[in-house]
């Protein structure tokens, strides 16, 4: 890689990933993030962490998505002073950010919205879990929430407050809109009701525990986030699994994929007035779930990515039954994806509902599914050199509309295009050996993890403590740029239309409550 | 339309006459159903609230619906409100900053009201355990009539802990 900025010292780290480290001056912070905006990267993720045990004092941590990899640059600051605010440069700053504050009490300088998000009332503004003093048993009396929504002001112009407990079964979360009759004039999330610790959670575990709570971060992401997690404690560890035990990676990650889209299909026929389309698409996913139990023994296939490779394997009687599966299931998502794009109803409910400009989804970093709608044609598994993606390509599919109806295409594209790289998997699985043994990594050692989930690209930053315990670990869903998103494309529809276009989106709260 | 027809026969019926291909469960549904046509005029009404769970549960609790396991074909469906449901099915360790929503979600619930705590983090807190953030069990904070482990657990025990629940005798008041 290219430095961004001279004078930036570059360390490529090993793995399957093209990603570099740097330390950076106080200076370099914004001139990096400028450098990399102006050269059509964007950030990718931004944590803190608590240094004062490795002689040094605390740590912002900056992670950036650039045409060449992943750039992670590193900034020490000390608690009075802080880290200079990025949001200025990408919107997509300030949850985390501000995430960032709760868990550290590192605050980006100069941001205009300073406000708590994870921390709600059950700790107080003084204390942060994240450092190293903070024990993780402690417990507070809860406070008062008290958190400041904006508000919205003039004639007409009232307020509906939704949530945490939604109506159906769904994450909890809150949604504030402000609407004059029944037009939206401004959502505003307030989410971090599942905050349950996980970050500090790694900190008690080994390495090789870590893996089990990757894969429970956002459980329908199990594969992205395991894998994510695997790849990066054998970067750390220099290890790379087996050629058969990465595209068996790569297949379960497109069965998460698949099952994922079908259940999201299904719910948007639903909520769009056609029940007929859930009953189908839950009956297909069905199937592809117990075809999961029963040659892989898990349904969701948690557990199943492990570093070093993999826990399961497939014989050629399998192969075959996957293989048939797939071509059934193709024929019955053409035909559903006719009555799809044939009904009035639904075109009706979907076209033009739900907008999100290729402009705004760029300004805030989108990423995944939502990003691939909005014509934002990324996606990690076409990044070159990607074992084993580099080997099987995958089309990018893409959309330009950014509606619910894009959201729609995109998701049916994807299901046929991992059916389709599910049998050039399966034509030809290479022999090998299913799990590597990792060497215990050197304390301080770190590893990136970067893997393109269903709903876009999970990162997981690792760091190695002494005696192969984790010293921090922050998992990154791709929710996290994503919800913003939702905010904008509620605009101007009506409040009706909102369960649709959330369900569009189909965003995890567990995975960027943490 | 027609496609739309044709489909629809072309798939037919396939939701199963038990919810798993297990033989306690088999036995115990008729007799349940019977508790349910008893008890609540055969309609279940369930309210589901994730208390902080890494969203798998809810992944088996949608498939609890589809049209394999059907569980509304059984009188049991899932309602809106709290003030609606007979039954709260409580997914997650509680996290505490769920912690008063779950409260208040169980306080507006109409006697008789019985929970049921979903998943190994229900039961006992799971991978993420007791922490400044999370108060562990559903039973650390509301009380519990039935218990179905499993990380997740599959929609056929999930309907055996919901028929388990109804069976059961209540609790003394």
């Amino acid at each position: 890689m290219r430095a961004p900025l001279p004078g930036l010292a570059l360390e490529a780290l090993p793995g399957a990933v093209p990603a570099w480290r740097a330390r950076c001056g106080r200076d370099q912070w914004i001139a990096a993030a400028q450098a990399v905006s102006a050269s059509g990267g964007r950030l990718a993720a931004l944590w803190a962490s608590d240094e004062r045990d490795a002689g040094g004092a605390f740590a912002a941590h900056a992670l950036y998505a650039t045409f060449e990899g992943l750039l992670w640059l590193e900034l020490a600051v000390t608690a009075n002073e802080g880290y200079p605010d990025l949001s200025a440069i990408f919107p997509g700053a300030r949850r985390l950010q501000r995430a960032a504050f709760d868990l550290t009490g590192m605050l980006a300088q100069g941001a205009a919205d300073a406000r708590k998000w994870l921390r709600h009332g059950a700790w107080p503004a003084q204390a942060f879990p994240l450092r190293k003093d903070f024990e993780a048993a402690k417990t507070f009396a809860s406070e008062d929430d008290r958190y400041a929504f904006v508000r919205v002001e003039g004639d007409g112009v009232h307020e509906i407050a939704v949530g945490p407990v939604h109506a159906g079964t769904i994450e909890p979360g809150h949604f504030r809109f402000s609407i004059v009759g029944e037009r939206v004039l401004r959502l505003e999330e307030r989410l971090g009701y599942k905050h349950k610790g996980i970050e500090k959670r790694f900190e008690s575990l080994s390495l090789e525990e870590g893996g089990r709570l990757a894969g429970r971060v956002s459980g329908d992401s199990t594969v992205a986030y395991a894998w994510a997690y695997a790849m990066a404690l054998e970067s750390m560890a220099a290890v790379r699994p087996s050629a058969r035990a990465l595209r068996l990676r790569a297949l379960l990650l497109e069965r998460e994929r698949i099952a994922n889209h079908l259940g999201d299909l299904g719910y948007l026929g639903n909520d769009g007035g056609l029940a007929f389309g859930l009953a189908q698409f839950s009956r297909l996913k069905e199937d592809l779930l117990r075809a999961n139990a029963e040659l892989f023994g898990h349904r969701y296939l948690m557990d199943r990515v492990v570093p070093g490779g993999v826990a399961v394997d497939i014989d050629a009687a399998g192969a075959r039954r996957l293989l048939e599966d797939g071509e059934r299931l193709e024929a019955e998502l053409r035909t559903l994806r006719v009555i799809y794009y044939d009904h009035a109803g639904l075109q009706d409910r979907c076209i033009n509902c739900g907008r999100l400009s290729p402009q705004v989804a760029a300004s805030l970093g989108v990423v995944g599914l939502a990003a691939r709608a909005s014509g934002l044609a990324m996606d990690a598994r076409a990044h070159p050199g990607f074992a084993p993606y580099d080997e099987i390509s995958p089309r990018v599919t893409s959309h330009r509309n950014g509606d619910v109806a894009a959201r729609i295409v995109v998701r049916f594209d994807e299901v046929l295009e991992s059916l389709a790289l599910q049998r050039r998997l399966l034509e030809a699985l290479p022999s090998g050996e299913l799990r590597a043994a990792l060497p215990e990594p050197a304390a301080h050692a770190r590893g990136l993890g970067w893997v393109e989930g269903w709903r876009g690209e999970v990162l997981i930053a690792l760091e190695a403590g002494a005696g192969g315990r984790i010293r921090r670990c922050h998992p990154h869903d791709p929710s996290w740029q994503n919800w913003p998103a939702i905010e904008h494309a509620v605009l101007g529809n009506i409040v009706p239309d909102f369960p649709l276009i959330n369900k569009s989106f189909n965003l995890s709260y567990a995975g960027a409550d943490l | 339309m027609h496609k739309i027809l044709f489909q629809i026969a072309r798939t037919g019926i396939c939701t199963e006459a038990a919810p798993q291909p297990d033989a306690a469960l088999r036995t115990a549904a008729p007799a349940l159903n019977a508790d349910v046509l008893k008890l609540l005029g055969r309609a279940l009404a369930i309210r589901h609230v994730d208390a902080g769970s890494c969203n798998g549960c809810e992944l088996e609790i949608h498939a609890a619906n589809n049209p394999y396991y059907n569980l509304e074909g059984m009188g049991i469906k899932f309602v809106a409100s709290p003030r609606h449901a007979d039954l709260l099915l409580v997914t997650g360790p509680v996290s505490r900053n769920m912690e008063v929503a779950l409260r208040r979600t169980f306080d507006a619930m109409p006697e008789p009201k019985l929970v049921v705590a979903i998943g190994d983090c229900g039961c006992d807190g799971g991978v993420f355990g007791e922490s400044y953030a999370s108060c562990g069990r559903v039973a650390n904070v509301i009380p519990v009539d039935v218990a179905v482990p499993g990380c997740p657990p599959a929609p056929a025990a999930i309907v055996q802990g919901i028929l388990t629940a109804i069976s059961a005798p209540g609790r003394a008041p």
